[in-house]
């Protein structure tokens, strides 16, 4: 179980602080896929640093803790600050560019290698890395490949062999996908789910795809403007989604087979740099009321497992123009 | 019937490295599209990425010249051997949408001042003529007069700014709008809007649209017909309805089905670890 303890992260950039990720409590449970949604800038990002201890100037952890519920290489338990050591090794990430990830100028199997404190036996690291990726779908002289002479699929398969190779007890996978066309896409996540479910370990992965989280996760966590706003098991999430702005999102997907007229959610999220007061979807939100304006509501367990940050969680919405 | 569009034969081939060792890239195959028609719609051409959708939407844009083949837009030759329209000529039939509205303005100006000059230099309105026209395409996208005129690009969002864009491919009442990729920089909650719109321009304003997309969900939300290419050919060409409901290509099946929908979860295939 990984527990987040009210957690706010914060940049400091022209003298003032921001908070990106605004005091975000979860528990994550053990061995599952859990998505995280959520418009670009409400925070989703800079968690996933946060939870990878990637926590670097202007960046910092300001408030609350993580803790990691696994035990390091030295067999201590992992903390923030000691997470940085245990990168491809307990933890690992999968990032969103895969080619500006790879070192561009050193062999795919150079990379294998290439952390600190690799073992002295690279030899024998190697035939297994070359056994492993066969069994991710590459041919085995990707491995002697520079980055630019494989596809992009083939660079994203390989990030994953990189990433899952140590068989970590965390990856977090930021917006894996997002640079793939779509056959590809279903190709990869394909792969990570029968690699979790074969290594039975976590993976937090970002998207800011709703279908990309209905296929793979299990559990479900909706960000909006820095906060926490639902929190759930997937099935319940898109079935009967608690907090206004999930249901609306949800409600705005075009399906290929259904005419029925869809609506956006007119309007922006606040700016983190103003004045926030109340809820800071309220603005937005077609059930907002001037509880919602003056009070912020806390991420609260509506249902058993399901939680949202809504003083009206789980209230039906009035029916928008045309639908 | 008008002619909304049509292609003959289209080829574009580009030539990539150096002279003795270039290698060819068909981004183009022998496309051949006919669209007639009164009433206006909206096309949609899916494809992954390397199909060859944006070549031909910078072809019906005349930014790329083809190697062979032509094309009609409205009963007027735009591409092609003995296309010469003039510019401004094309400019008042053919209008462009691109992808990342924040490239596509730049930061230095105000975005009105882009507004103006579309009416000014393309729609040839002067006077009272052009705040007139201005105010009435950023009506017709939905944004009041006062809340753009005299802001930068970074005062919007993704999503406003992109209806700017909007509403100056309309200042000069074009027959036809080419947006390659509108909604892929803006946020899912958003997208809607651009994509109502696009709908609601076409039916009260009149507007054809040739809409790039990779993706499949929007395109069937809001298109007549719908293309779906790769590799630089049209692999199936017909009613979007049609199409989707019945492909008959095996790609534009794979395509469907590699779209992860929030309806039905994937098959899960047997792998040998």
């Amino acid at each position: 179980m990984i527990r987040l303890n009210d957690i706010v992260v914060s940049y400091h950039i022209g003298g003032r602080e921001i908070d990106a990720v605004d005091g975000v409590t979860l528990e994550i449970p053990d061995g599952c896929i859990v998505g995280i949604a959520g418009e670009s800038g409400c925070g989703k990002s800079t968690l996933m640093k946060a939870i990878y201890g990637d926590i670097q100037s202007p960046m910092r952890l300001s408030r609350g803790s993580i803790e990691y519920g696994f035990s390091g290489s030295d067999g201590r338990p992992v903390t923030s600050a000691s997470a940085r050591q245990e990168w491809f090794r307990t933890l690992s990430y999968i990032p969103q560019s895969s080619m500006n990830s790879l070192n561009p100028v050193i062999r795919i199997r150079e990379q294998f290698t290439d952390f600190p404190g690799a073992g002295p036996d690279k030899r024998r690291v190697l035939a297994q890395a070359r056994d492993y990726i066969g069994k991710l779908g590459l041919p085995p002289e990707a491995m002697d490949s520079y980055p630019h002479q494989l596809s992009g699929g083939m660079r994203q398969r390989m990030m994953i062999a990189l990433a899952t190779f140590l068989q970590p007890n965390l990856i977090i996978a930021d917006e894996p996908t997002t640079a793939l066309d779509v056959v590809v896409q279903k190709d990869i996540l394909l792969l990570l789910m029968d690699l979790q479910e074969q290594m039975g370990n976590t993976i937090l992965i970002v998207s800011h795809d709703m279908g990309v989280h209905y296929q793979v996760t299990k559990r479900m966590l909706i960000m909006y403007a820095a906060k926490a706003v639902e929190y759930g098991d997937s099935d319940g999430v898109f079935a009967e989604p608690l907090h206004p702005y999930t249901r609306m999102l949800i409600n705005s997907l075009p399906t290929i087979g259904d005419d029925r007229a869809r609506d956006g959610i007119p309007g922006s999220p606040p700016s983190l740099w103003s004045n926030l007061k109340g809820c800071r979807f309220a603005a937005r939100c077609p059930l907002a009321t001037d509880l919602c304006r003056a009070t912020e509501p806390a991420l609260t367990e509506h249902r058993p497992g399901r939680f949202a940050a809504c003083h009206f969680a789980g209230a039906d919405l009035p029916m928008a123009g045309g639908a | 019937m008008a002619v909304i569009l049509q292609t003959k034969g289209l080829n574009k081939v580009y030539r990539l490295g150096g002279i003795l060792t270039s290698t060819r890239v068909q981004a183009l195959n022998d496309v051949n599209l006919t669209i007639t028609g009164d009433r206006p719609v909206i096309v949609a051409v899916v494809g992954e990425s390397g199909s060859g959708k944006t070549t031909l939407a910078r072809t019906l844009l005349r930014l790329e010249t083809p190697t062979s083949g032509s094309v009609v837009v409205y009963d007027q030759q735009v591409a092609g051997r003995g296309a010469n329209p003039s510019r401004k000529d094309f400019l008042r039939a053919v209008q462009p949408i691109f992808q990342n509205p924040f490239e596509a303005f730049s930061r230095y100006r105000t975005v009105d001042t882009y507004l103006t000059e579309t009416a000014t230099r393309v729609a040839d309105l002067t006077g009272a003529a052009v705040q007139e026209a201005v105010a009435q395409a950023l009506t017709a996208v939905g944004l009041r007069h006062d809340d753009v005129v005299g802001k930068y690009p970074n005062q919007f969002s993704g999503g406003e700014l992109q209806r700017v864009s909007v509403a100056r491919a309309l200042i000069p009442k074009p027959h036809l709008i080419v947006a390659d990729e509108p909604v892929s920089m803006i946020d899912a909650s958003r997208r809607m809007i651009i994509i109502n719109l696009f709908k609601r321009l076409r039916d009260n304003e009149g507007r054809s649209f040739v809409y790039i997309t990779h993706d499949l969900a929007t395109a069937y939300y809001i298109s007549d017909y719908i293309v779906v290419m790769k590799k630089g050919q049209v692999v199936e060409f017909g009613q979007a309805q049609a199409v989707m409901a019945d492909p008959a290509h095996a790609y534009t099946r794979l395509l469907l089905e590699s779209i992860p929908t929030t309806r039905q979860r994937w098959p899960r295939p047997a792998r040998n670890m």
